[in-house]
């Protein structure tokens, strides 16, 4: 019984510092360090309001007399913008940390929109079968066969030309959150439905069967909270593409205007000037693009790693 | 049978069949076979015309050895497969063609156990929540106090102390899951039961515990078991009557103590000598010769033939049908029939 006390008394955090999970975790300096920089990257994004020294959506706040200064650190640089600025004197550390605001809500939003379409399509078709199945996974293939990026690319631009520039600009968000979401659905709609064909043929979900509950609520309660560790693990590996596929459409000019840039726009913006010396513009929002997908890439193979039974038993 | 004259018929298995198709759909039912296309539609036959009835209050043992369509029986009628032909009735109503909410009061009539605990719980849920659901889930109009006391009831009812209704299903052994198992089932208050093997997968110093457990519920509920296994000592402490399967059909079907004094059926004999005895220095089997058929391509007349000492021409054209006999006890063997055996 001293075990039962120590069980119910512990708290939810013990038992997490306890887990599997965080044990690999602590003995695993790469995920450490990525997950350190991933929360200093997503506190700077979320704060970004306090922490920027101005507000990089306010024209009225740029100078033109400012424009393409250097990062603080060189010679001509001003101390008073850190890196520097862009073409219209705007602050590049505060547009930086808005656009990595931007570009991580993107992300995120994306996908969400990805896993409910993913999951409820994947759900189904796992376990309904039959030939609501083959005509779902039918639609996955055909939807697989084209690019996300060629899809976002035609719908875009066809929204752009449809609504003019003006109002395209004012709903660019949620164009981008619903064009990068729909277009990739099929990748959680694949592994969902992998691992419920695996989990339904198991005894607990004939058991609730007999038990007379619906197939709703065997779906929901029963076989997607044991089909959790595939979905979180592409959802890592989803929000670092999606905020690849945003920053590229972006980059094209069919993504977030440049009064309210993220980082592909910011990239975008600069890439004119980069062969008249003012290469910051560029390169500092793409080595925050990078770090950031790159640190998501690697809590991804960690937590694949983790979660993957048959690597860590075996 | 005496007693059961009295009683009434619980479930009713009417004709029952039950076959998997192994080509599905147009493409895979063409075949290339000696330089022709052909179109071949294969299927396994799991159940054969199985009719059986089920009275109140008894504990009918369905025994074989792998592959003869035990399970598929208990699946069946637990309404997790729908028959191919024949129907299944319970209680005077017919069953296997209801659907959903239709189906719902037979749900918590008729209840199953699986063979495998470490399987058949939610590895997701705490024990209170696995309990929880179908008591509410079948009584909408219990309060929280009234589920939390069921709950606890159930759980003592089959000794597991509730207050361990908040641990998972991983941190409990083989034999507390099964009883656990079988509190769910209970949980909303069956009157008849379906256990598929649900001793095999455990330990055999814990089996005699869970078969123990299962007879008190049987007594103290009144319950009536559809009981599945391939052990036949079990079925000599556990059941009321026997129906021995052999390749989807039922060869014979008696009272447990009938059945063991006077098996009739060869294949009966045979699995009955095959039982490990404490005394057997000379050991005397029935030595079956061969496998058990495949039940795609099903042999024509008895399905015991191929293996069967007894076998002559009749038996390879013609299926024995069921016969009772002078001591109660139904037999399909035309051997028995004919009076060629003993």
């Amino acid at each position: 019984m001293s075990m039962m006390a120590d069980h119910q008394g512990n708290s939810l955090f013990a038992r997490i510092m306890n887990s599997n999970m965080a044990y690999s975790f602590k003995r695993n300096p790469v995920a450490i360090v990525s997950m350190a920089i991933f929360l200093i990257i997503t506190l700077a994004a979320v704060f970004a309001p306090l922490i920027a020294p101005t507000d990089p959506y306010d024209p009225s706040l740029y100078d033109i007399l400012d424009s393409e200064l250097p990062p603080a650190w060189t010679n001509q640089g001003d101390p008073k913008f850190l890196f520097g600025t862009d073409d219209q004197g705007r602050d590049l550390w505060s547009a930086i940390l808005y656009g990595t605001r931007t570009s991580l809500i993107i992300g995120i939003c994306a996908v969400f929109v990805q896993a409910f379409l993913g999951i409820s399509i994947g759900l189904i078709s796992g376990y309904v079968g039959g030939r609501i199945d083959n005509i779902l996974m039918r639609f996955a293939d055909i939807q697989l066969s084209f690019s996300t990026l060629m899809v976002a690319i035609i719908f875009l631009a066809v929204s752009q030309a449809l609504f003019g520039s003006e109002t395209f600009n004012k709903y660019a968000l949620f164009m981008l959150v619903g064009v990068i979401g729909i277009a990739e659905w099929p990748q959680y709609a694949r592994t969902v439905r992998a691992t419920v064909l695996a989990e339904k043929k198991k005894e607990y979900v004939d058991s609730a069967r007999v038990l007379g509950f619906s197939s709703i609520r065997i779906m929901v309660r029963h076989i997607l909270p044991n089909s959790l560790s595939p979905i979180f693990v592409i959802s890592t590996v989803q929000v670092a593409n999606a905020i690849i596929s945003e920053a590229s459409l972006s980059f094209l000019g069919l993504g977030m205007p440049v009064s309210q840039p993220s980082l592909g726009s910011l990239i975008s913006s600069g890439f004119d000037y980069i062969f008249s010396g003012s290469w910051w513009i560029t390169t500092i929002p793409g080595v925050v693009l990078v770090v950031l997908v790159l640190v998501i890439n690697l809590l991804g193979d960690w937590m694949r790693d983790v979660l993957n039974p048959k690597l860590y038993k075996g | 049978m005496k007693d059961n004259a009295s009683n009434p018929a619980i479930l009713e298995l009417e004709n029952l069949s039950k076959s998997f198709d192994l080509d599905k759909g147009f493409l895979e039912t063409i075949k290339f076979k000696k330089g022709r296309i052909t179109r071949e539609k294969r299927s396994v036959h799991a159940v054969n015309d199985i009719s059986l009835t089920i009275t109140k209050g008894e504990a009918l043992c369905v025994v074989g050895e792998s592959g003869c369509g035990k399970s598929t029986v208990a699946r069946l009628v637990s309404g997790l497969l729908n028959p191919t032909k024949g129907a299944i009735h319970y209680d005077g109503h017919r069953i296997d063609t209801l659907k959903g909410n239709a189906l719902l009061p037979y749900r918590k009539r008729m209840q199953m156990i699986f063979q495998n605990p470490y399987a058949s719980l939610n590895p997701r849920m705490t024990i209170q929540q696995a309990l929880e659901e179908p008591v509410r889930h079948h009584n909408p109009s219990f309060s929280r106090g009234q589920i939390k006391d069921k709950v606890t009831e159930v759980m003592q009812s089959v000794g597991v102390d509730p207050s361990w209704a908040s641990r998972y299903p991983h941190e409990f052994s083989g034999g507390q899951r099964q009883r656990i198992a079988i509190a769910r089932a209970l949980t909303v208050d069956p009157e008849f039961v379906i256990a598929d093997e649900p001793i095999s997968a455990l330990d055999v110093s814990i089996q005699a515990q869970v078969l123990n457990l299962m007879l008190e519920a049987k007594e103290d509920r009144g319950l009536t078991y559809l009981f599945i296994t391939h052990d036949l000592s079990v079925v000599q402490h556990f059941g009321t009557r026997v129906a021995v399967l052999y390749l989807g059909s039922i060869c014979e079907l008696a009272d447990t103590a009938t059945l063991f004094a006077n098996p009739k059926h060869p294949y009966t004999r045979a699995l009955l000598s095959a039982v490990p005895q404490l005394s057997d220095d000379r050991p005397n089997h029935i030595r079956l010769k061969g496998e058990i058929p495949t039940p795609i391509n099903l042999p024509k007349g008895c399905p015991f033939q191929s293996r069967c000492a007894y076998a002559d021409a009749r038996c390879g054209t013609e299926q024995p049908l069921a016969i009772e006999q002078s001591d109660g006890s139904v037999v399909a063997c035309h051997a028995v029939e004919e009076g060629r055996i003993d």
